[in-house]
């Protein structure tokens, strides 16, 4: 899980003193995590910002399936992210997975949207099962956005309870 | 016994194969606190925690360097989070970010903020102060959160009553006293946190 030291990285920043942590691993990759800073940028050619709306660190992304139109183009990370997005993957599952920053990783994300090979998947709320005399001109049930989703609240509730 | 048969009009969208598998939908909490509060083992506690850095560019800094042939030499900031998944049934994932407390880490918290489910702000009585940022921060979003407050051994011991006074707290605001090493107790605190998100949805005055 620990992806290995970062060698020479200085430990600064966090400040965070010689306490005796239970976790000695994790805490030396927090240390180590405030290291070498701006290589990972080369990656993104220097833009800090995607194009479009920010996409959000939990958004979750699934390949298109398209074929890029010039694969030698692409980053290497992209098309690592283009490999585990053959299944839906969240940017910071991305991001950690991956190694790389999330401010990295979601400028790559927002190229490879921008060019059809990756979609957003959306959350629309399950439809409440109609009832067998529903009227199918019913209004559509107004998009909520998960966290305000009761009912997915209520299942979050339950299963955390459960656990 | 009624029918299982499915004769409903609509079946629900048949995913396409690769899509059974990985979350349909994610909901974030924050894990908030002064140093050494506890972050890193609540979110340990309830979940398998993985390395997950951020970074953003320091755009205030006076000269910003702009592109050099495509490779950029800009100055950022990195910051660790802990990092943790509950995956639950159905494609539900919970993702847990333990981010630090200081007001120069804030520029995560607005990114974490947006479209949280929640927070759990953790407090250490022997150090209350530490969490006045953090509840401040969150209040002003909007952001429903909960006070969970740490016990360890060498602190006295404070009922959550004289804590949300100390604090100067909501009433509505669940403040509960946990110990952030065992999974049970952090499951609580998370628990508590999705109910109060949950009244707050049903009631009115949750930003949008
Ligand atoms: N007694 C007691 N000790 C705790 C509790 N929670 C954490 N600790 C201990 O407190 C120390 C600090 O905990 P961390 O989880 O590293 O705190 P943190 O908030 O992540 O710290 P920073 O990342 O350095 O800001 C560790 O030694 C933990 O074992 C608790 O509920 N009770
Ligand atoms: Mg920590």
């Amino acid at each position: 899980m620990d992806p290995g030291d970062t060698p020479g990285a200085p430990a600064r920043d966090h400040g965070v003193p010689a306490r005796d942590h239970g976790a000695p691993g994790r805490e030396r990759w927090l240390d180590a995590a405030a290291g070498p800073i701006v290589r990972p940028y080369a990656v993104t050619r220097g833009r800090t910002r995607p194009s479009g709306e920010p996409l959000d660190i939990v958004t979750i992304l699934v390949a298109t399936g398209r074929r890029p139109a010039e694969p030698g183009r692409l980053a290497r990370p992209q098309r690592r992210m283009l490999a585990l997005c053959r299944r839906p993957y969240a940017l910071a599952d991305l991001a950690s997975d991956l190694d790389l920053p999330f401010g990295v990783i979601r400028v790559l994300a927002g190229d490879l949207l921008d060019s059809g090979l990756l979609d957003v998947q959306r959350w629309s709320a399950p439809a409440a099962v109609p009832s067998p005399g529903a009227d199918a001109a019913a209004p559509p049930p107004a998009t909520v956005p998960p966290h305000l989703d009761q009912n997915l609240l209520r299942r979050v509730l339950d299963e955390l309870r459960a656990l | 016994m009624s029918s299982a048969r499915s004769n409903s009009p609509e079946a629900p969208e048949a995913p396409a194969d690769e899509r059974l598998d990985g979350p349909r939908v994610a909901l974030k909490i924050l894990v908030a606190g002064g140093f050494g509060v506890g972050k890193t083992t609540l979110v340990g506690a309830v979940s398998e925690i993985r390395p997950l850095r951020t970074e953003e560019a320091l755009t205030d800094v006076g000269s910003a360097v702009d592109d050099l042939d495509g490779v950029a030499a800009k100055t950022t900031t990195t910051v660790a989070m802990d990092f943790g998944r509950i995956t639950l049934r159905d494609g539900v994932a919970v993702y847990l970010f333990g981010t630090p407390g200081q007001e120069r880490f804030w520029f995560m918290w607005n990114e974490l903020s947006r479209g949280a489910l929640g927070a759990v702000v953790l407090a250490d009585t022997r150090r209350l102060m530490a969490s006045f940022a953090s509840i401040d921060y969150f209040e002003r979003k909007g952001t429903p959160f909960v006070v969970a407050v740490n016990c360890f051994e060498d602190a006295d011991r404070y009922e959550p009553p004289e804590i949300r006074t100390a604090l100067d707290i909501d009433p509505h605001v669940p403040v509960l006293l946990c110990d952030a090493r065992r999974t049970g107790s952090a499951k609580e605190v998370l628990v508590s946190l999705v109910e109060h998100a949950l009244r707050l949805a049903g009631g009115s005055g949750r930003r949008g």
